[in-house]
């Protein structure tokens, strides 16, 4: 970056505007999803804060603030402290190798609309996605409660369940772009989206990322029904709330991926390119909370079948297919 | 090159930030009244019995190693795919045979039944 003011205040508009778009968002869909499954389950949800409870989230944070801040007497402290921020702040920073729109130019100035844009997006994006699920394990053990400690455990059985799939999954997307670039993928994708020629990957990678999600059918470290709130047992407050907001910004930063994987990014017919981005991240996001509304929760022993017994050898067979198509085509 | 990864650790700034203020403003508003049991591990409002650091099998230990091979396995088609016109004929052949000797072990590991649970 060179050190014309006129970028840098425009980067730092941007930096700003992303932090403060994601967390709003985050804060929002918390509030969406408790008035859709409301609406899935028949009944009104919270709608008494503001117009229609559109200032519940506000009321949500003040509630979190004013909370005791517990820490329990056996935990190991400083790995308690720290396992909020493993969760929220990773999901945070794969949102900066997204591509949310097309570069804008102000003033003579082109200023990309995404925060970094890494030659190796792609591989940026697998491996915080594997750093995440530390603050799982790390706040499941550092709690020192049975029910903590088993979410953190199931945390664990759930990442090498999926992230294999997860990872052959976008082994296609590599091919048919020729880059680890987000920038690169989504411009391959200007004509046609890879959804189209990609459907299988796209499944498989649909179903992995819900895992990613920690949501239901794949909510085992969290699992309320038998372990109380699993690997957040013992978390109150801000540092719950870090934990929460750390979930609603990974389900953004995961319907974002999937758009810019296999929906052609921000690329759309008549649309600006944001309003594109955003409804195909939202669409994401909708699903997450369809699901939950509609699917009970699997045994993590039916997750690892269905990740090492379906998905991998689906995904390996996908990759194959593809080099044999892309063979024959070129 | 590196440059590329200034944005990142600014957002990285940023968010620490966030976290310590939010964590701090909590901790100096919010109530303080500890007492020995609020602070004792949640048992659905028992007695707490024993204690979590007690060793137990964890079943899926011998997935967990796999998982570590084919991994590692999965990252060498990474670069394969990045330069998979370049390498024409050779490359997909290669790389046909490699995933072909994956599938090999993979098969072998599930008649072994490492993939099972009991």
């Amino acid at each position: 970056m060179t050190a014309d003011p006129v970028d840098i205040a425009l980067f730092a508009a941007k930096l700003g505007a992303v932090f403060f778009a994601v967390l709003t968002l985050a804060a929002y869909l918390v509030f969406a999803e408790r008035r859709i499954l409301a609406w899935i389950q028949d009944r009104k949800g919270p709608n008494r804060v503001g117009p229609f409870g559109l200032l519940q989230p506000l009321a949500d944070v003040i509630k979190l603030l004013t909370k005791e801040d517990l820490v329990p007497a056996a935990a190991d402290r400083w790995l308690f402290y720290l396992a909020p921020a493993m969760a929220a702040i990773p999901a945070l920073l794969i949102f900066s190798v997204i591509p949310f729109g097309a570069p804008l130019t102000i003033a003579g100035h082109t200023l990309p609309l995404l925060i970094a844009d890494l030659n190796v997006g792609l591989l940026f994006f697998l491996a915080l996605s594997s750093i995440a699920v530390y603050g799982v394990a790390i706040g499941g053990w550092a709690s020192n409660s049975k029910y903590s400690l088993l979410g953190g455990i199931r945390g664990l059985a759930q990442l090498i369940s999926y992230e294999l799939s997860m990872g052959l999954a976008l082994v296609p997307v590599v091919m048919m772009s020729r880059s680890f670039s987000m920038t690169d993928i989504v411009t391959a994708q200007q004509s046609m989206p890879f959804i189209v020629y990609q459907p299988l990957a796209f499944i498989i990678f649909l179903i992995s990322i819900t895992a990613e999600c920690r949501r239901i059918p794949f909510d085992l470290p969290e699992a309320e029904g038998e372990l109380v709130a699993g690997f957040h047992t013992e978390y109150s407050g801000m540092r719950f709330g870090l934990f929460f907001v750390g979930e609603y910004i990974n389900i953004i930063v995961l319907g974002g991926l999937a758009a810019t994987f296999f929906l052609g990014g921000w690329h759309g017919p008549l649309l600006p390119p944001v309003i594109w981005f955003s409804i195909k991240t939202l669409a994401f996001a909708f699903l997450m909370i369809w699901l939950r509304g509609t699917l009970p929760r699997l045994r993590y022993d039916q997750l690892m079948h269905l990740g090492w017994k379906i998905l991998t050898p689906l995904a390996l067979f996908n990759i194959l297919v593809t080099a044999w198509l892309l063979f024959l085509t070129s | 090159m590196l440059g590329a990864y200034l944005p990142i650790l600014l957002l990285v700034i940023v968010a620490i930030a966030f976290g310590l203020v939010s964590l701090t403003f909590s901790s100096l508003i919010g109530p303080k009244k500890k007492s020995a049991l609020k602070l004792s591990p949640y048992e659905s409002g028992c007695e707490p019995v024993g204690t979590a650091r007690d060793r137990f099998s964890i079943k899926f230990y011998l997935i967990a190693m796999l998982f570590i091979l084919f991994d590692i396995e999965a990252v060498f088609l990474y670069p394969w795919a990045i330069l998979y016109k370049k390498l024409g004929v050779f490359g997909l052949v290669e790389m046909g045979l490699f995933i072909v000797i994956l599938f090999v072990g993979y098969i072998y590991v599930w008649k072994k039944g490492a993939l099972e649970w009991e």
